[in-house]
């Protein structure tokens, strides 16, 4: 089984868990003996390529040369160019008026030759651009497909950014797709969804032979915010990659305890209502401090809450945290909270409980299905979250309980084991296919 | 004839550094020494070295008819002494002329006076007698922190002793008042006010190399035909000493128009110098002031709202103050140090959000990107600080109970 996979990211320049889990499926499905070309804008060269070979999509020389085969091309990725509107030609208008001659009269170009012959440079990251980026990426998408003629059987796709690529993949392969669902937009935005977000995930969903979400959560929105088929969409729970115990000394300097919260400070990660329960502890407790490791747009909102709460002395933000001060950061807490308002899975609380933290989680949260050892509560439940804080460091017991317990737990979880469901995914599609 | 007097603040906060979570309970240095020490030693190249000796030229070339009198915060006295050692020695100089004043004030440069009175009066003694160590004088007039000034204030700094206070000029304090006169603290009035004349200190302050200003280019000759003009009695023209050289850089023309300034005020006997202690004692009160809201000498308001018009500001200062029992009966050096660098109130401007954020009042000595940045690293080094505390308090503790058991 070989499988051409495009995502956006890839670690170690990872901006959120999609890179993450797709580099622990990725292992764990070359563990199965697939083989897998990873497809991703911009690979920096210093990516971990043992188990994927790394495709740089800014690598990709798009030939559209030769008068027969740009036509041909152009036939078969026109879905992508009507709707994403963007290839990085030496202007925009320029594009929309060849792409759009090229692809109704079926005219020759005008120009051929090296003007033609360009290099996409992406820019890798999350940007102003991104929808521009999404357009050029499934134009490369196409390319490689064809470069790549005959060296996979399937196709899988990593969330919208990478959908349109997928979809234009299979159109000029002809090989079944497979989208996987890490997060909708309904997660990321609330109910204010972005029209043209939701178009792409709904067509990369209606046009993927299977659909694979990280949550039975998630396979729900699929469902009915989407209207995909149930038959087609499959649950694949994540699972955490235990990296070689670093045996770093990490020096403690403060006695009390810590209880953490790490990622984005955004709106669907729930930081208000740790900010609130933190300050229904303290008035218990003096023995304890809070910690919001991470940056987002609700930073400013969340440092002034703290200080009309007069905690600031005892809630500390760290800022963005990189590789290294993550895992520091978890040898230090004592609990891990994660409130989020809507995760579709959320791996964070694994990577804590591998680090033997207590966690304790939203009841909104996709990880909550397969968890046993965490405490789940609804994430407005300020008062219920403060209890199980309270508990937690006032408790020895309990503590220990859920570190050694959840360390067993998060132990059984293996991306192998996810990896060979996406193998049997991969299976059924080929043999109906 | 106008009698002048020049009143120049010197002061450079102690910048923290970028202190982390990671290092609290670990590190216990919260100073950014590197920084501290290039700006010190910028600021005396370009503006304490090159001005005093031009003051100390001007003192002599005019059998010392200039008078000058200075506020130098204790915290830049201590980096002098540490990073421009031939800066403070040329303050000494300019001691030993016996025309120039050393004025009181507060040690950090700090807004103690809005916390706490006790912490006030500690502030104002330290700084004293720091005076008298450095430059052989004992201070009779008082400059507060940015100029902080209202009647009960005022009323605790004449039960200190002092017989004249500086105060903003500020519009709402004086109606139709003119500031050049010598005002009455109304709670005790033998305190005379001598209150700063903003409009003549900014024409050099803000406006001197401005070149869209329709006043520019300013000459000695017109600033002393304003002064002159102005109503009343005496002038206080009292600005940042940075003024000279570093916010005015050399070829703005500062220096030489300070000189022409000096040279042709005496010639044409127009205007006199005199320091503020002696202006304020040459002059009877013309009547006593009412100030019974706080006035400072920031920004339009003249209030507060620069250094506590925030949660952020708020909760850092509360947060600062309440430790000052346990600072006090602890008495350790190092911590009072950290307690002192902590109070400087430019700690607190940083965590302003009044202005938009590109304001150019904002940045320039800033040492942070925003306000929240200002205040999260702030927090973190006063949140190991009380921790430190409270750590050394029961060791303390428990040395001493030891101790009588032996």
């Amino acid at each position: 089984m070989r499988v051409l996979m495009f995502g956006w990211e890839f670690p170690p320049h990872i901006a959120g868990g999609l890179g993450t889990a797709s580099y622990g499926l990725t292992r764990g499905l070359a563990h199965n003996g697939v083989e897998v070309i990873f497809v991703v804008p911009k690979a920096y060269g210093d990516e971990d390529q043992r188990f994927a070979r790394i495709v740089n999509a800014s690598d990709v020389e798009a030939l559209y040369s030769g008068e027969e085969y740009t036509n041909e091309l152009w036939k078969k990725v026109s879905f992508i160019q009507i709707n994403s509107n963007l290839v990085p030609y030496s202007s925009p208008e320029e594009f929309s008026t060849l792409g759009e001659t090229a692809v109704k009269d079926g005219e020759k170009k005008i120009r051929t030759g090296d003007a033609w012959r360009e290099r996409y440079n992406f820019s890798g990251t999350y940007g102003t651009n991104l929808m521009e980026e999404v357009g050029r990426y499934a134009m490369v998408a196409a390319q490689v497909a064809r470069d790549l003629e005959g060296q996979f059987d399937v196709i899988h796709a990593h969330d919208w950014l990478t959908y349109y690529a997928g979809i234009a993949a299979k159109t000029v392969s002809g090989k079944p797709l497979v989208v996987h669902v890490h997060a909708t937009e309904f997660d990321r935005s609330g109910e204010n969804v972005n029209p043209t977000v939701y178009a792409i995930e709904r067509a990369g969903m209606e046009t993927a032979d299977r659909v694979i979400t990280v949550s039975n959560l998630t396979r729900n929105i699929a469902i009915t915010k989407y209207g995909i088929n149930p038959d087609k969409v499959v649950t694949v729970h994540n699972a955490v990659r235990f990296a070689e115990n670093s045996d770093e000394k990490i020096q403690r300097g403060l006695d009390d305890k810590i209880v953490t919260f790490l990622g984005r400070i955004t709106y669907q990660k729930g930081p208000d209502y740790f900010v609130e329960a933190a300050a229904k502890v303290l008035k218990r407790v003096s023995n304890v401090r809070f910690v919001m490791a991470g940056s987002g747009d609700m930073m400013h909102h969340v440092v002034r809450r703290v200080a009309q709460l007069g905690i600031s002395d005892r809630f500390h933000f760290t800022g963005f945290l990189k590789g290294p001060e993550v895992n520091r950061m978890f040898a230090m807490s004592d609990v891990y909270v994660m409130p989020s308002v809507s995760e579709p899975f959320g791996i964070s609380p694994l990577e804590a409980m591998k680090s033997n933290v207590p966690v304790i989680i939203s009841k909104q949260s996709g990880v909550a299905e397969i968890l046993s050892y965490a405490l789940k509560v609804d994430y407005w439940d300020v008062d219920a979250m403060a209890d199980a804080i309270y508990a937690l460091i006032t408790y020895p017991a309990l503590a220990r309980m859920f570190s050694h317990k959840g360390f067993e737990e998060v132990t059984g979880l293996k991306w192998d084991t996810a990896a060979a469901k996406v193998k049997k995914v991969y299976e059924d599609m080929v043999a109906t296919h | 004839m106008k009698t002048l007097s020049l009143c120049f603040r010197i002061h450079q906060p102690m910048l923290l550094k970028i202190y982390r979570f990671f290092n609290m309970g670990i590190d216990h240095n919260y100073l950014d020494d590197a920084r501290n020490r290039a700006l010190m030693q910028r600021a005396s190249a370009q503006c304490f070295l090159p001005m005093n000796k031009m003051l100390l030229d001007l003192i002599n070339a005019t059998d010392g008819k200039l008078r000058v009198s200075f506020y130098l915060s204790g915290l830049v006295v201590e980096q002098m002494r540490s990073y421009a050692p031939d800066a403070l020695q040329s303050f000494r100089d300019l001691a030993a002329t016996g025309c120039v004043e050393f004025v009181a004030g507060t040690y950090s440069a700090s807004l103690a006076a809005l916390a706490d009175e006790d912490e006030f009066r500690l502030e104002a003694a330290k700084h004293a007698a720091m005076i008298k160590e450095e430059f052989g004088q004992t201070p009779t007039a008082f400059f507060n922190t940015a100029l902080l000034y209202s009647d009960v204030i005022g009323e605790t700094v004449a039960d200190m002793g002092y017989h004249t206070m500086l105060a903003e000029g500020a519009k709402h304090l004086l109606g139709w008042k003119s500031p050049n006169y010598v005002y009455a603290n109304p709670m005790n009035q033998k305190l005379r006010l001598m209150l700063r004349n903003y409009r003549l200190s900014d024409d050099i302050m803000f406006r001197f190399s401005d070149r869209r200003w329709s006043e520019w280019p300013l000459t000695a000759e017109k600033y002393i035909d304003w002064i002159d003009g102005d109503r009343g009695e005496v002038v206080n023209i009292c600005t940042d000493y940075s003024v000279f050289g570093l916010w005015q850089k050399a070829d703005s023309g500062i220096f030489d128009f300070f000189r022409a300034f000096v040279m042709q005020s005496i010639a044409s006997d127009r205007i006199r110098f005199a320091t503020v202690s002696d202006n304020a004692a040459a002059h009877q009160p013309i009547g006593v002031l009412y100030a019974n809201n706080e006035v400072t000498w920031a920004d339009e308001e003249r209030d507060l709202s620069a250094w506590l018009g925030n949660e952020l500001q708020n909760e850092a200062f509360g947060k600062l103050y309440a430790q000052r029992e346990k600072v006090h009966s602890l008495g350790d050096h190092d911590m009072e140090h950290v307690w002192e660098f902590l109070q400087t109130a430019d700690h607190f401007y940083w965590m302003a959000t009044k202005w938009f954020a590109d304001d150019g009042r904002q940045s320039g000595e800033n040492p942070y990107p925003s306000s929240y940045e200002a205040f999260i690293n702030y927090m973190n080094v006063l949140s190991d600080f009380i921790n430190e505390l409270s750590r050394r308090t029961v060791e303390k503790e428990k040395t001493r109970t030891e101790v009588t058991h032996v």
